[in-house]
């Protein structure tokens, strides 16, 4: 830890630790964000918005009994209040023999991993320059093809966050990152049709950002779409954009989370061991490497981050754990535990990617004669559970015959079950690639999925 | 507070929250939470700065004011003096029962109720998950047209979620009403209703057969299909959206873009509805806007920075999820009004088709149109009888598209409670409707 870095939030969270009274365990989770979101429309700055917010969350356990109480202030004299709160309204929580926070064992026997992951020189660009890019990222998009007629949205956005926990258990965690992302989304197509796509670069300093990538993007995904026509209902396999797969990946992660499956929300309850998915598949959640977007030395609770295998060569090894979670399970704490402020630890994945394969996207495209490649879909949240493992969703993409992009499709739903899909893969890309959100993304071939349209 | 700017505000916000959660049969966490802050935004030759800040006094918020006012890039100019004038709003209601005046036992108590009543229902009840929540936000703004604005916001909301467990798996059912009142939330909503709902709703599933794929008719029950037009129509007419040539209703007012059984509404007033409020968040009062008229769009739902450029008048949709963020046009409680037919002659006069009693979120392209949303509870309707029920799909359509095809609006009606996200802000809303038919939407079902 760099000397004098995060004092401040540190201070905050020993002062809420130290609160603790006999038979009492407290701890203080303090976090700092500096934040910039810039809007530009028709070459002008339409808002530039930046601010900092802080806050603290304050759990306290007396006899098994677990209270939450949180601010969005530092302010000593709220922060004083909000201990009081949690003290409070653990009287009215249900006695639990699991329930504690982290202890010295929990954090001992892994190395807390040294990243870096904050730029200082992020901090050091003037807003001029972050205005800018925006700016020059609306632009290239209108430049990057004849048939796009406007952008609907291009941004600019930016976050240096620091947070601290402590408890009175003795367990001390410093973390800090910084992150900045453009964002372009393209209109394509005359007056009788309109198709959208969107295009974004993302990096931990403005000189990680790629501009025309992010314009060629917007402008492909929109232009790709265009003369697209509701197919009829079939089945079919299926390509999905490495986009799509993160998104994918990301459901799977929430039912492999150890809380789910403790609370029986989840469809990998008693499959451990099991083949749940194609040998080709192997998924792994590993915050330690420093350039998957959410990365951390440690998680929620001050524990160090660490790799965690979940499914390998298609057999289901494991969940993720917070402590709390792996005290129920019998297990150990993976060091999962995610949250802000404003919430208890729950647990989930904080950068989960498949194991890339061997084959380009070209050579997955190229697999069978004929797939539907989808580059976006909607809907994920109210069509798909990772408790039933239901997946319906709408889908945008382009039909590939041949290994070669074919007729562009929309208005379509596609659907299967998620331990289907495991289950169906057929070749997993070599093209893996961190995107914000929490997971990679791969090209993925799915052999069978219902396509529904007229 | 403006320097050289064309217009200033500040909004200031005190939040508090109190959320008591059950999982596996015991009360898991109580928690208490407070926000309290102040965001300046200062709009000069049509770019807007803004800034936000936690302190309060005179000189944080005169930081704020400065570090909206270098965002906005103003600079020189003089100041300008402004006498604020109170302005009075309509309250929509009276709450009777503040949050705060009710004991955090009587509001834990609750939450057993409700975990009983589910798992009375069937053994095949495996999970059930209980959270009660309140919330009371106290807001001001004032801004340099002489606007001074207040209002308190009370909401209460009560959810359950419950696990089924049968030769089809884990199957989940969700009921969580919620409105815009204090603890007497409770004199008209019971516990053990909302869980015995949302326990039906995951049984039912068990027995549910995977829902067919292709077009079909689609009935709505009342209030199950509101975010349907939250999402296929409501989004599309949102004035920023519209400037952005991001709406399939750009420049289609005057024309018709419906079946002429569709008048639409976006009103702030509904009483106790989980989207009203007596103001906006920009301070302008709520009111009642008719958004489409037997068919015919008649405007779009205006916040002040959007109104002040085409030089009209907000129409009261101004909303933002806290004070750290940007207002932007948003709905409040959306709804299509009711017709004249007899709901239960609607499905019989169905010969085939799918009836939804309750959808989960949806998501549409404003820019296209197209729109899609997961079904929750819904049963197949055969030679104009409800048989089975179905499960695991999505109806996927176009909103002008499906506006047109409503052929049949039943003299019901009935609101649902969500939470709506645009650019990554929260806010809540309601979305109500009567039962109708559209005649085809395309259902994306897993039935092979």
């Amino acid at each position: 830890m760099i000397e004098g870095v995060g004092d401040e939030l540190l201070d905050c969270a020993r002062m809420v630790a130290s609160s603790a009274r006999l038979g009492e365990q407290v701890e203080g989770y303090v976090a700092r964000s500096r934040e910039t979101e810039i809007k530009v429309f028709g070459g002008e700055v339409e808002s530039l918005s930046s601010a900092e917010t802080s806050g603290v969350g304050v759990r306290v356990l007396v006899e098994g009994r677990t209270g939450f109480a949180w601010a969005g202030t530092l302010d000593p004299k709220i922060v004083a209040a909000t201990v009081d709160e949690a003290r409070d309204n653990a009287a009215f929580g249900a006695p639990d023999e699991h329930a504690g926070l982290a202890g010295l064992a929990d954090v001992s026997g892994t190395e807390r991993p040294d990243l870096e992951l904050w730029c200082d020189e992020l901090l050091s660009v003037a807003p001029a320059g972050k205005v800018d890019l925006a700016l020059a990222v609306e632009a290239a998009t209108l430049r990057a093809d004849a048939r796009v007629r406007g952008v609907a949205s291009a941004e600019y956005s930016d976050f240096a966050m620091q947070t601290a926990v402590v408890n009175s258990l003795g367990v001390e965690g410093f973390s800090r990152r910084t992150g900045c992302s453009l964002y372009s989304s393209a209109l394509a197509g005359g007056e009788d049709e309109t198709q959208t796509g969107f295009g974004f670069s993302a990096g931990r300093t403005v000189t990680d950002l790629d501009v025309e990538r992010a314009a060629m993007n917007a402008a492909e995904r929109a232009t790709r779409l265009l003369g697209a026509k509701q197919p009829a209902t079939m089945r079919l396999p299926v390509v999905f954009d490495p986009l799509v797969t993160r998104s994918i990946l990301a459901l799977l992660g929430a039912a492999l989370s150890g809380e789910a499956v403790l609370k029986g929300r989840s469809m990998f309850i008693g499959r451990i061991g099991e083949e749940v998915a194609a040998s080709s598949v192997t998924i792994i959640d590993d915050p330690t490497c420093g350039e998957a977007f959410g990365a951390a030395p440690i998680d929620g609770e001050g524990v160090p981050t660490r790799r965690t295998p979940l499914i390998s060569n298609g057999v289901l090894g494991g969940f993720l754990q917070n402590v709390y979670t792996a005290r129920r399970d019998g297990s150990r704490t993976t060091g999962s535990a995610v949250r802000g402020y404003g919430s208890p630890p729950g647990v989930g994945a904080r950068a989960l990617a498949m194991s890339p394969g061997t084959l380009t996207p070209e050579e997955v495209m190229r697999a069978v004669p004929m797939a539907l490649y989808v580059q976006s879909i909607s809907g994920l949240h109210s069509g798909t559970s990772p408790v039933s493992g239901d997946f319906s969703v709408g889908a945008e993409g382009v039909m590939v015959r041949d290994g070669d992009f074919a007729e562009p499709i929309r208005e379509v739903t596609i659907s299967s079950t998620l331990p289907r899909m495991l289950l169906d893969v057929v070749a997993v890309g070599n093209d893996a690639v961190w995107l914000p959100g929490g997971a990679a993304g791969v090209t993925l071939l799915i052999a069978d999925m219902t396509m529904s349209g007229a | 507070m403006a320097r050289g700017a064309d217009f200033a505000e500040v909004f200031g916000e005190d939040r508090r929250t109190t959320t008591a959660t059950l999982d596996e049969g015991r009360i898991e966490d109580m928690s208490s939470g407070r926000l309290v802050g102040a965001g300046v935004r200062v709009v000069r030759a049509g770019t807007t700065g803004y800034a936000h800040t936690t302190d309060l006094s005179e000189s944080g918020l005169a930081a704020a004011a400065d570090a909206a006012s270098a965002a906005a890039r103003s600079g020189g100019g003089g100041a300008t003096i402004v006498a604020l004038a109170r302005a009075s709003a309509t309250q929509p209601h009276s709450v009777d029962v503040m949050p705060g005046s009710v004991s955090k036992q009587r509001k834990a108590d609750l939450l057993a109720r409700a975990d009983d009543a589910a798992r009375a229902e069937s053994d095949a009840i495996r999970q059930v998950t209980v959270t009660y929540a309140d919330t009371r936000r106290q807001i001001l703004v004032a801004n340099s047209d002489g606007l001074l604005a207040e209002d308190d916001q009370v909401r209460t909301r009560f959810a359950v979620n419950a696990i089924a467990m049968g030769d089809t798996g884990l199957q989940t059912g969700m009921e969580a009403p919620g409105g815009t009142v204090g603890f007497e939330f409770f004199d008209t909503h019971t516990p053990e209703e909302i869980a015995m709902t949302a326990a039906r709703r995951a049984l039912s599933k068990l027995s549910a057969r995977p829902a067919p794929s292709g077009k079909l008719s689609v009935v709505l029950k009342r209030g199950a299909g509101g975010v349907l037009f939250h999402e296929a129509c409501g989004h599309g007419l949102e004035a920023d959206l519209v400037g952005r040539d991001s709406s399939v209703f750009r420049g289609r007012v005057g024309e018709m873009v419906a079946s002429p059984l569709v008048t639409l509404v976006d009103d702030g007033l509904l009483a106790r509805d989980w989207g009203a409020a007596a103001i906006d968040d920009e301070g302008t009062p709520s009111q009642r806007n008719v958004l489409i008229e037997d068919g015919v769009l008649t405007d779009y739902m205006w916040d002040l920075v959007r109104a002040r450029k085409e030089g009209r008048a907000s129409s009261g949709n101004g909303r933002r999820e806290t004070y750290q963020n940007l207002p932007m046009v948003r709905m409040t409680n959306t709804f299509l009004m009711p017709g004249v037919e007899d709901p239960e002659e609607i499905i019989r006069q169905t010969p085939n088709g799918l009836y939804c009693v309750a959808l989960g979120g949806g998501q549409v392209n404003t820019a296209t149109g197209d729109f899609v949303f997961g079904i929750t509870e819904a049963y197949m309707i055969e030679n104009g009888v409800i048989t089975e029920p179905v499960r695991g799909a999505q109806l996927i359509g176009n909103g002008p598209d499906t506006l047109c095809k409503i052929d049949a609006v039943g003299s019901d009606f009935d609101t649902w409670a969500g939470t709506c996200g645009k650019d990554g802000q929260g806010v809540p809303v309601s979305a109500g409707q009567p039962t109708l038919r559209v005649s085809e939407l395309t259902v994306g079902g897993t039935a092979s």
